[in-house]
């Protein structure tokens, strides 16, 4: 099949002012940190540095938790609801309005394609703030008893793979439930918190209401350790979840946590081929597989497996690799070089045990972190490219005979977060879905997310969930 | 005719595994007092084995029992309750020998422990319905969230409140579809023996309902560390062993009740709310296209 030639269309940087030098975010001002110690953040795609932000210490820490604390008791949780709730909605406008300079400054600092920042990531930020900011005056009517109350401050520490998108996920629903915020973005991509801390500005929200700090591991612990936090939220690894979830033990602190996943794309027999093609693609393709809930483990059935196999391989044909900021880039910039290195370690691995690998012809730019959407057959269960979670643009097959074949093998790992079917027969799509132990099923489709819809994992992908109305509940006390 | 004062047959008390009562596998029995300090029985206490016995029969039990319906599941709740009805009486003397209790007071709690497995089997063609539901996504699909049972269950039941509190803790786990093991109160087991011969007679499957009889703290961090539990309720041990097994969860992050040191009281009188359902559900959200 040939590949068209597209002409590069890259969308421009002019949008976003990116400043030297950034600082944290805390009582509504922006201030240093009180060491002084900074460090670099930079564009994946071309490794150049983007800017330099504080290093946030204990001391900082504990600033930041203390304007929070006086924002909850002063301000923010003696405020009618309904005025809360104008003030997320204000918030939710702004980021629409700001949407394309979010996006730009999102696939500079991340390295996914600006069809992806620009579609999925921003648009869904500010829905997600929308969704919320309706609800802040009418938690007495979400199930959760007559009279639920905030819990306090909310300690937030989000991950690299969606930045705005997952601060969205974490502020949204603490400040409608009445909680003021210190949230944490990870150290590789924190440019679009810090311009979130902008909008919080303009849309005149009280000082201290959120707090943004920026840092590395040692800062993330020194906020969710924190004596005068009430609420831990954290989505990231399933090895760091389990440290804080030993750290906030015996405390008073109401903990949820998202993690890791090994979601298996379930293919059965009488699936649309070219639907479920696409949607393998997107499964593991999407952000360059640095999601949570990809599809990483492709189950099919053995009788199409050859059809699926051949389809995938021309569709990978046609995936365009490269500059993050071009319009037709389908897959951009493995987001850091640490991350580069774990892709390679478990691709190695898993040709080292015997699996094969496969990727489309592709040529590396000389600058930046890449890596080539690859597939590998003949991948057993054993295999650690089927039990440990990538979070790279790499997907591993694996074959079945009968339907709980299929269901077992799913659920043969200690992962419980999404999972996926592709069928055309309505009643094993709901069998499926009934017996597969995750929480998100995606039956022919994959990858969706809404602000109502609920997400969150079961087993070792962690505990809680985000979005919808029962996202209200890690917020609230009742 | 003269009467001979009779000798009374004294009872065994065991533990209650996989719908069997076996005496515990190491042999060791502890000896109970009533309200009183007077010598009442010896019970088995339960070790590590038989909470590890007690986790597959559980685990093996735990399918099927999530697979009833959930109309079968409320019947045979209910039926616990007409059953501990039909045995009040031995109920009644066992909570005034565990708690010391007046007769009124054991009256009392024991009307409340029946009305408890009532409250629940009600639930359970409820739960599902009142959180869960159609989430309105902005776009075309069909999306809907429901609760699902988190799995195996360890209970450490309340050390005071022997059948209430025992009753208000496993109620609601078994309610929604999970399986549990649960230990009783040490000091005061014997209301969870005779609970568990009613269990027995309930037709509640083999293995959904395992009761132990022994040291919390000594067979907790088995339970905290198994791969194979997917949940614990602290309920019944104290705050610096329930942060040690709190700890230990992380490893295979289990799901803990109550997970904050400020949510331990409880009050068994109480209205129990839906509280205990909710904390042994996993919300599964399941996505499909609309179109022709």
């Amino acid at each position: 099949m040939p590949k068209f030639d597209y002409a590069p269309a890259p969308e421009s940087r002019a949008i976003v002012d990116i400043k030297d030098k950034y600082e944290l975010f805390i009582g509504g001002e922006f201030v240093e940190s009180t060491s002084g110690k900074q460090f670099a953040t930079i564009n994946p795609a071309s490794e150049e540095r983007l800017a330099t932000v504080a290093d946030a210490d204990e001391t900082d820490i504990d600033n930041a938790v203390k304007a929070a604390r006086r924002a909850y008791d002063r301000v923010w949780s003696k405020m009618p609801p309904a005025e809360r709730s104008k003030y997320i909605f204000r918030i939710a406008r702004l980021l629409a309005e700001r949407a394309r300079e979010f996006a730009v400054l999102e696939s500079l600092d991340n390295g996914k394609p600006i069809k992806e920042s620009r579609d999925v990531d921003i648009p869904l930020a500010s829905a997600y703030f929308f969704y919320y900011a309706g609800w802040a005056d009418k938690l007495a009517h979400a199930g959760f008893g007559p009279d639920p109350q905030p819990l306090g401050v909310a300690a937030q520490v989000i991950p690299w793979n969606f930045p705005l998108l997952m601060l969205s996920w974490k502020i949204a629903p603490a400040l409608a439930c009445g909680n003021t915020v210190v949230l944490k973005p990870a150290e590789t991509t924190p440019l679009t918190a810090l311009l979130f801390a902008e909008v919080c500005q303009q849309a005149g929200l009280p000082p201290g209401v959120v707090n943004i700090v920026t840092g590395a591991g040692a800062t993330g612990k020194a906020l969710v350790e924190h004596p005068g936090v009430d609420k831990v939220a954290f989505t990231g690894s399933t090895e760091v979840g389990r440290a804080i979830a030993r750290s906030t033990a015996g405390s008073n602190k109401k903990l949820t946590l998202e993690l890791g996943g090994k979601a298996a794309n379930i293919v059965f027999d009488d699936a649309p081929i070219d639907q479920s093609v696409e949607g393998i693609v997107n499964g593991i393709f999407f952000n360059q597989g640095h999601v949570c809930c990809a599809g990483s483990r492709l189950l099919v059935q053995e009788s199409v497996y050859d059809e699926v196999i051949e389809s995938l391989r021309l569709r990978l044909m046609t995936l365009r690799v490269g500059d993050p900021l071009d319009k037709n880039t389908d897959v951009g910039a493995i987001n850091s070089a640490q991350q580069l290195a774990r892709i390679q370690e478990l691709t190695a691995a898993g040709e080292q045990e015997g699996a094969a690998a496969w990727s489309a012809p592709f040529t590396a730019p000389d600058k930046g972190f890449w890596f080539p959407p690859t597939i590998f057959t003949g991948v057993s269960q054993a295999h650690r490219i089927a039990r440990e979670e990538i979070f790279g643009p790499v997907l591993s097959v694996l074959t079945f005979r009968t339907p709980q074949e299929a269901i077992d093998k799913a659920n043969n790992t200690p992962y419980g977060l999404s999972a996926g079917v592709w069928t055309d027969k309505g009643s094993r799509i709901l069998w499926a879905a009934n017996n597969l132990r995750a929480g998100v099923v995606w039956a022919n489709t994959f990858n969706k997310f809404d602000p109502a819809s609920p997400f969150g994992g079961y087993k070792e992908s962690g505990y809680g969930r985000e979005g919808g109305r029962h996202g209200l509940e890690a917020y609230l006390d009742y | 005719m003269t009467t001979k004062p009779r000798l009374s047959v004294m009872k065994t008390y065991k533990l209650y595994v996989d719908g069997k009562f076996p005496r515990s596998e190491s042999g060791r029995t502890y000896e109970v007092y009533d309200g009183k300090g007077t010598f009442v029985a010896n019970a088995a206490k339960a070790s590590r084995k038989d909470a590890r016995d007690a986790v597959v029969a559980a685990r093996k039990a735990q399918s099927g029992w999530a697979g009833a319906t959930a109309y079968n599941r409320g019947q045979i709740l209910y039926r616990v309750a007409e059953m501990i009805e039909g045995r009040r009486a031995q109920f009644v003397d066992d909570v005034r020998t565990a708690e010391g209790a007046t007769a009124p007071a054991a009256n009392r709690i024991v009307d409340a422990a029946i009305d408890r497995w009532v409250w629940y089997a009600g639930w359970t063609d409820k739960f599902s319905q009142v959180v869960g539901g159609a989430n309105p996504v902005a776009g075309p699909y069909f999306n809907l969230s429901t609760p699902e049972p988190t799995g195996v269950v360890v209970a450490f039941a309340p050390q005071g409140s022997s059948l209430l509190g025992l009753v208000s803790v496993i109620a609601p786990i078994i309610a929604t579809g999970n399986s549990v093991v649960a230990v009783s109160s040490y000091a005061r087991p014997l209301p969870a023996i005779t609970l568990a011969e009613v269990v027995a007679t309930s037709d509640v499957p083999s293995g959904v309902v395992n009761l132990l009889t022994g040291d919390a703290a000594e067979i907790g961090p088995w339970m905290a560390d198994h791969a194979d539990v997917n949940a614990l309720d602290l309920t019944g041990v104290d705050a610096d062993v329930a942060t040690d097994l709190q700890i230990r969860s992380a490893q295979t992050l289990k799901r803990v009740f109550p997970a904050r040191s400020s949510d331990r009281d409880t009050d068994f009188e109480g209205d129990p709310g839906t509280a205990r359902l909710a904390a042994f559900v996993e919300t599964k959200t399941v996505w499909h296209p609309i179109g022709t």
